[in-house]
């Protein structure tokens, strides 16, 4: 009875059921615990993990000389870039858009920085569906390899205030 | 009602006993007025956050589209306010003063302490939510800096904060006094070793939400500075945490209500400690998982906490899924119900609310809600799922399949026993479980299908019309759209339900002493 105090000798021995459920629930722990390790090396691919910090200025001039010495066209207004493969290319998280537009060429490896110039946003590649968070201050370095031609939807999936659904953007590999 | 006084030890002044006709428990009547209290502001939160939910609901199903977006955003913040933190905590505290006086035939020490912890977390939630529907918070439960919200909203989640952190002092104090003056022998009941689990979570759960409000607070006053990324680590030291206090508490009133409706009995004390022991540990290291796709966290960060000791956390709950049915067979095939593998499953008190809400509750928390937080906490697969809506669908199934279900079952049994008011509209109390974990299974399965589509979390257009930039969504996601809101609106209704029978309780039943156990009989 669960709500009244157990009799006095309660540490009892298991019996023979509970002996082989703990038994198998705990080889399962370890065994996924083990798998979990071995995902990281047998997995296609990782959580990024470089990041340095940078002040938001700072990563706003970065962004804008890249999209300067890259640009190749317009959408809506939206710089669209098409960067030299194996380069550092920038992409900016802002109240309510991502920008700007990549083309990236298939197969090429790229680092890929993000940084958000005012709050946090959410970074979702559709339809893939990878997901990372995105911060102000700190400068995201995920190296990407694009495997499959075609068009890329971004949009933002962490609440950035009244105008999230409005944030979009968009990576073209050809 | 018969009533009797104790003396107290140390302060000379006595303490005003009940003693229940049914349960001949010894309840402390100042005690029993802060159960009521507690346990009714729990209701009104629910009751609020239950709207909300409903026109939450009611907006993401892209064919009604209900409400506009300032409007959809700041009842957003509401619904997770109210009922991730105001509902659980309240009815946990009521849990606490329940389990720690009630069950142990105790006095509540430091009455008027606990007055004033009622008063902050009251206090505080009032201001919370009246800043948010002010429009001066649209900042979601986590409130992320540096989206920033006025200095009051932190003031308000702080002030409630400090209250728990009372209330769960008081209710420790509460114990080390029943132990002093000898009001139960041997070892505490195994119902109240679970709050007392929930209550050390809680403590150090609340102590981060501190570290991690205290100086958001002072940012939004113009002193000093946050960093995102550390105010996520210990956000979700409290965030994440909470729920692990809501598990511990609902594993609770899980074997509570496995011994009130069927007379269950622990299979072996020893195990289910153990696994509650095990959570203290261990399950905190949860909170880690919000953060696997952070920028700042190193590869040793992230590789650690994408498995580790998480594993040991996960073993204290199949230890409890093995122990709660297993306790529950046994009884009923002590009573007689041998026939066949599943005879005693079959022939269980499916008409007792409390009786379906907590198979409900096992069933949802147990296979949906427990496994996919396990899936989600592993590295990779949060890269495929961060912010998605496969978030909102794993911890719908479990914060609300799992412990608001487990709660509403036990509210069935508080209300005449503790309340001493017997249930109102006994027809709608039996259905409401089943009503509600129909709905709640339907929405959590399709939040979560939605998700691995891509289904961003905390969004008001998914259909992303008028955007500067087109996007493709999948086809697929707009059937998983509307499934949800199909569940959130039987949810609600099993929701709605619930509050008929409690608000009418308290209204309309005669108050008087239980002549059964059983809340349909009392």
């Amino acid at each position: 009875m669960a709500i009244y105090p157990p009799e006095r000798i309660w540490w009892k021995p298991l019996g023979r059921e509970e002996r082989l459920w703990v038994t198998v629930a705990a080889l399962w722990c370890f065994f996924m615990f083990f798998m979990l390790i071995g995902w990281y090396f047998l997995g296609a691919q990782n959580l990024p993990t470089r990041a340095q910090r940078i002040t938001t200025a700072q990563y706003k001039s970065l962004a804008d000389q890249f999209v300067e010495a890259n640009k190749v066209g317009e959408e809506n207004g939206v710089p669209i870039v098409h960067p030299q493969p194996g380069t550092d290319i920038y992409l900016v998280a802002k109240q309510w858009q991502w920008t700007p537009i990549l083309e990236l060429e298939n197969n090429k490896t790229y680092t890929l920085h993000v940084s958000s110039l005012d709050v946090q946003h959410g970074l979702s590649i559709q339809p893939i569906n990878l997901n990372l968070q995105i911060f102000p201050g700190y400068d995201y370095m995920i190296t990407i390899t694009p495997n499959k031609a075609g068009n890329y939807s971004l949009w933002c999936n962490e609440f950035c205030s009244i105008g999230h659904h409005l944030m979009t953007g968009k990576i073209v590999v050809k | 009602m018969a009533a009797i006084a104790l003396p107290n030890t140390f302060s000379g002044t006595r303490s005003v006993f009940r003693v229940c006709p049914v349960t001949t428990f010894k309840v402390d009547l100042a005690a029993e007025r802060l159960i009521i209290v507690n346990a009714v502001t729990a209701i009104v939160a629910l009751l609020l956050g239950g709207i909300y939910a409903l026109l939450i609901g009611l907006t993401r199903w892209p064919d009604v589209h209900l409400l506009s977006a300032p409007w959809f955003y700041r009842l957003l913040t509401a619904h997770g306010m109210n009922m991730l933190v105001f509902w659980m905590v309240f009815f946990e505290v009521a849990g606490l003063y329940f389990g720690g006086n009630a069950l142990l035939n105790a006095r509540l020490v430091g009455v008027k302490l606990a007055w004033v912890a009622y008063a902050l977390m009251l206090g505080g939630a009032i201001l919370v939510n009246v800043i948010i529907m002010m429009g001066r918070a649209d900042v979601m439960f986590s409130a992320y800096p540096p989206l920033k919200a006025d200095p009051l909203f932190y003031v308000g989640y702080i002030l409630f904060a400090v209250g728990a952190i009372l209330a769960c002092c008081i209710f420790l104090a509460t114990l080390v006094m029943a132990k002093v003056e000898g009001r139960y022998e041997g070892s505490m009941p195994l119902a109240v070793f679970g709050l007392l689990t929930a209550a050390i979570i809680a403590l150090f759960t609340l102590l981060s939400g501190a570290v991690a409000l205290i100086p958001t607070l002072l940012w939004s006053l113009g002193i000093g500075n946050v960093d995102p990324g550390a105010y996520r680590v210990t956000f979700w030291g409290f965030g994440h945490s909470a729920q692990q206090v809501n598990l511990s508490a609902m594993i609770a009133i899980w074997y509570t209500l496995a011994t009130l409706t069927v007379g269950a009995k622990p299979v072996n004390e020893k195990l289910s400690r153990f696994a509650f022991f095990l959570y203290i540990l261990f399950i905190n290291l949860g909170s880690m998982h919000h953060l696997l796709t952070d920028p700042g966290l190193g590869t040793a960060a992230k590789f650690f906490n994408t498995s580790y000791a998480m594993y040991l956390a996960v073993l204290g709950s199949l230890i409890h899924a093995f122990s709660i049915p297993a306790a529950i067979e046994t009884a009923m095939r002590k009573k007689g119900y041998n026939k066949g593998l599943f005879g005693w499953l079959l022939n269980a008190p499916w008409k007792e609310p409390g009786f379906s809400a907590l198979m409900f509750s096992l069933f949802i928390f147990g296979f949906i809600g427990g496994p996919t937080g396990v899936v989600l906490g592993a590295g990779q697969l949060s890269l495929l799922a961060h912010n998605t809506w496969r978030i909102t669908g794993h911890f719908h199934a479990t914060v609300v399949g799992g412990t608001t279900l487990a709660f509403m079952g036990f509210a069935y049994y508080v209300l005449p026993l503790v309340f001493r008011r017997p249930l109102f509209a006994k027809k709608i109390a039996q259905w409401q479980p089943w009503v509600y974990g129909i709905g709640l299974i339907i929405l959590s399965i399709s939040m979560t299908l939605a998700g691995t589509l891509g289904a961003p979390r905390r969004h008001w257009d998914v259909t992303f019309s008028n955007v500067t930039i087109p996007v493709q969504v999948q086809p697929l996601m707009n059937l998983m759209l509307t499934f949800s809101g199909i569940g959130a609106v039987i949810a609600a209704t099993g929701g709605a339900m619930f509050i008929i029978v409690a608000v009418g309780s308290l209204l309309f039943s005669p108050k008087r002493d239980p002549k059964a156990l059983s809340p349909l009989e009392a």
